[in-house]
């Protein structure tokens, strides 16, 4: 289920675009999760304190990461945990599938983890003779839809009811047409049961890792990843190098934080607490760095390992409402996908970062205080000085900074037809003039201010 | 006070109006308003663009025009943040950090230093405040709707002593236009879809005219306005300031 896709954002955007309606309809709906957020965020007065105190501890997390990497492990493996590292996706699929292997299990049952559609897990697997079903109900519909997910917490959230009924009928024997919601689910509910009750594996992701305890956290809403965990023989637990936090008391403000940020609830249905294996079962735990460590070293991005996967800038970012999260063409879409895609890749995601009004809304809603907004300026300037830039749009900021710079040149531009239309930002790279296709141009006047002012009696010219 | 008017390369090339405004207001309320002539561009075009390292000319000049008085006030917010935000200069950084202090928004200069308390305009229309991103959560010149604090809005508070106007509500009252510099062609649909819907929020709330400190914004929203050939029309916040102001 990777993304093939060789289209840039603003082509799958655009793209998105050509169904008007469809387009207010996603934008209406996250905008309705933004305004949930934000009532449930105005409830409590401490809110900024809270985030101002998660941005700290994870300061402080992804300043003595090693530290805490290791005591997590000493404390894991005190538990009986089995602790493996993975220095890349590769690796990490390879684990998984090693783990499979010897126990002879073919088929596994995975709960919601976005570490694992970074790595195309399921891909690797596939490819390997293991089935894979996800738990979650919006994964397990765009799974069923042979799609990637849209959005890290809602990931069918582009699917109409409607059109998820057509999947479940197609997939799951759901009546021709049902799209009531309860229904759907209740049959999606009847399909899982039988998939918990049957797989021997479950892979789950990881919310939360508490170096003090060894323990982790997993926040769901349907119970998914306990359902897979408990009844599995093997429980395989996936998380990044920068899940972590110090004590299990700074939970306290990360779940606090991590589901009004994301829907607006007070705290997820369930925060299940995973510290050792069961009598007769395993707990193996994947700690995987894929690039992490590689960001953790960029001074300027490293804030952005302080995410908690929580979706808020993407339900506040205009342009991820109206562009859709398939158009990001990367496993974590929106404002946060822009700042680590380039990262992993940054020739294939160099348009990412400029997918962006760098309006600042994801910034002020993040839970942990990323300067998103800051960090995708910086990434244009690295994307730029790496020369993943576009030729003719360099000679055109080279033509546009040469003329700004000289008084004389600017005067003259002006003149000579409104330097601003010849250059940027409405002749970058054009034939067609992309700003007239559904908009008027500025009206030049007679004058520019300068010329009026010249003239001005008792100018006072500097 | 000498004050220096900081009109920034679109305003000047487009919105002279909105330049004039802004220097009569100062004027009327006391200003000393000096304008520098040799001023261009405040160099953003190409930072945004990731192209800052080709500022530096434009970052000199704004120095050479810039320093030695005791504010520059820009109609824009964008710009102005900008300036504050990126303007350095090889040898001359002293002057460079001396500007990025002393350089205003209007509508922040107006409440912060200034310290309006009452405006002689008149203005009898509905209006809409479209807050620019830049001036709301770059400069801060009101709330923001994202932080848990305390509501206020500097231009909404000079509008209010503006006779006769009605401030209309909205339904998102700080979503962005969508214009975004470069943005605006490079990503068309989505820029040109940001700007349909702010201006049909607007319009269904019954503005008749559309302002906002940020002149960026209003050209694009002008821009989506005129092509539906809608009666409601763009002003800057300037404009309105000065209107019929004795």
């Amino acid at each position: 289920m990777s993304t093939t896709t060789t289209k840039d954002h603003p082509h799958l955007a655009a793209d998105f675009n050509r169904d008007e309606p469809r387009v207010n309809w996603h934008d209406e709906t996250l905008w309705w999760v933004r305004a949930k957020r934000d009532i449930a965020a105005h409830k409590l007065p401490e809110w900024e304190l809270l985030r101002e105190t998660a941005s700290q501890i994870k300061f402080n997390v992804l300043s003595n990461l090693s530290t805490y990497l290791e005591q997590f492990e000493a404390n894991a493996t005190k538990n009986g945990i089995i602790v493996h590292w993975a220095a890349d996706a590769a690796e990490h699929n390879q684990i998984v599938h090693s783990l499979l292997e010897q126990r002879g299990i073919t088929k596994m049952v995975k709960s919601k983890s976005m570490l694992t559609e970074e790595c195309h897990l399921n891909d690797y697997l596939k490819d390997h003779g293991i089935d894979v079903i996800d738990s979650d109900l919006g994964e397990r519909i765009v799974q069923l839809a042979n799609e990637p997910p849209s959005h890290i917490v809602l990931p069918c959230i582009h699917k109409k009811k409607e059109e998820i009924g057509d999947i479940f009928h197609e997939h799951l024997g759901s009546a021709k047409g049902e799209s009531d919601p309860k229904i759907l689910t209740e049959t999606a509910r009847q399909h899982l049961r039988e998939v918990f009750l049957t797989r021997r594996a479950a892979l789950t992701g990881v919310n939360f890792a508490v170096a003090e305890t060894g323990e982790f956290v997993i926040c769901t809403n349907e119970g998914n990843a306990d359902m897979g965990a408990h009844l599995a023989e093997i429980h395989i637990a996936s998380m990044g190098i920068e899940k972590l936090i110090p004590e299990r008391k700074h939970l306290g403000v990360f779940l606090r934080l991590l589901t009004r940020s994301a829907t607006g609830q007070p705290i997820t249905t369930y925060s299940s607490h995973f510290s050792k294996p069961r009598d007769g079962s395993e707990i193996h735990i994947i700690i995987v760095d894929n690039g992490r460590s590689i960001q953790l070293g960029r001074e300027e991005f490293r804030n952005s390992l302080k995410c908690i996967r929580c979706g808020a800038c993407m339900n506040t970012c205009p342009v991820y409402r109206k562009s859709g999260g398939h158009s990001y063409h990367t496993a974590v879409a929106g404002p946060i996908g822009s700042i680590l895609a380039p990262n992993l890749d940054m020739k294939k995601y160099a348009d990412l970062p400029f997918a962006s009004t760098l309006c600042g809304s994801c910034s002020n809603v993040c839970p942990v205080k990323i300067d998103i907004h800051d960090q995708l300026y910086k990434w244009r300037q690295v994307i730029v000085k790496e020369g993943y830039s576009p030729k003719a749009k360099t000679m055109a900021m080279k033509a546009m900074a040469l003329t700004l710079a000289s008084p004389a040149l600017y005067r003259m531009g002006g003149k000579t037809g409104r330097l601003v239309f010849k250059y940027a930002p409405f002749a970058v790279n054009n034939k067609l003039n992309p700003w007239y296709n559904q908009r008027e141009m500025p009206k030049a006047p007679d004058e520019s201010f300068g010329e009026w002012y010249a003239k001005r009696k008792g100018a006072k010219n500097s | 006070m000498r004050v220096a008017l900081f009109v920034p390369c679109y305003v000047d090339q487009f919105y002279p109006n909105a330049a004039i405004a802004t220097l009569e207001l100062l004027e009327k309320l006391g200003c000393e308003v000096h304008y520098p002539k040799n001023q261009t561009c405040c160099g953003q075009p190409m930072a945004n663009s990731g192209y800052e390292h080709l500022t530096g000319g434009c970052n000199n000049l704004f120095v050479d025009n810039f320093s030695g008085y005791d504010y520059i006030v820009c109609p824009s917010g964008s710009c102005t943040l900008h300036i504050k935000e990126h303007l350095h200069a090889d040898g001359k950084e002293e002057q460079a950090t001396e500007i990025r202090k002393r350089v205003y928004e209007l509508t922040e200069f107006l409440v912060d230093i200034l310290r309006v308390k009452q405006l002689s305009a008149s203005f009898p229309y509905r209006v809409g405040l479209h807050q620019s991103c830049h001036g709301l959560r770059g400069l801060r010149i009101a709330q923001m709707s994202e932080l848990v604090a305390e509501p206020f809005s500097k231009p909404a508070q000079l509008l209010d002593m503006v006779n006769g106007l009605e401030l209309v509500p909205l339904s998102r009252q700080d979503d962005c236009c969508g214009f975004g510099g470069t943005f605006c062609v490079v990503e068309e649909a989505v820029s040109a879809k940001m700007g349909k819907d702010r201006v049909a929020d607007h319009v269904s709330h019954g503005a008749q005219y559309i302002t906002s400190a940020d002149l960026s914004c209003l050209m694009h929203l002008e821009g989506i306005l005129r092509r539906q050939n809608s009666d409601v029309k763009v002003i800057h916040v300037a404009e309105i300031l000065n209107h019929s102001m004795q």
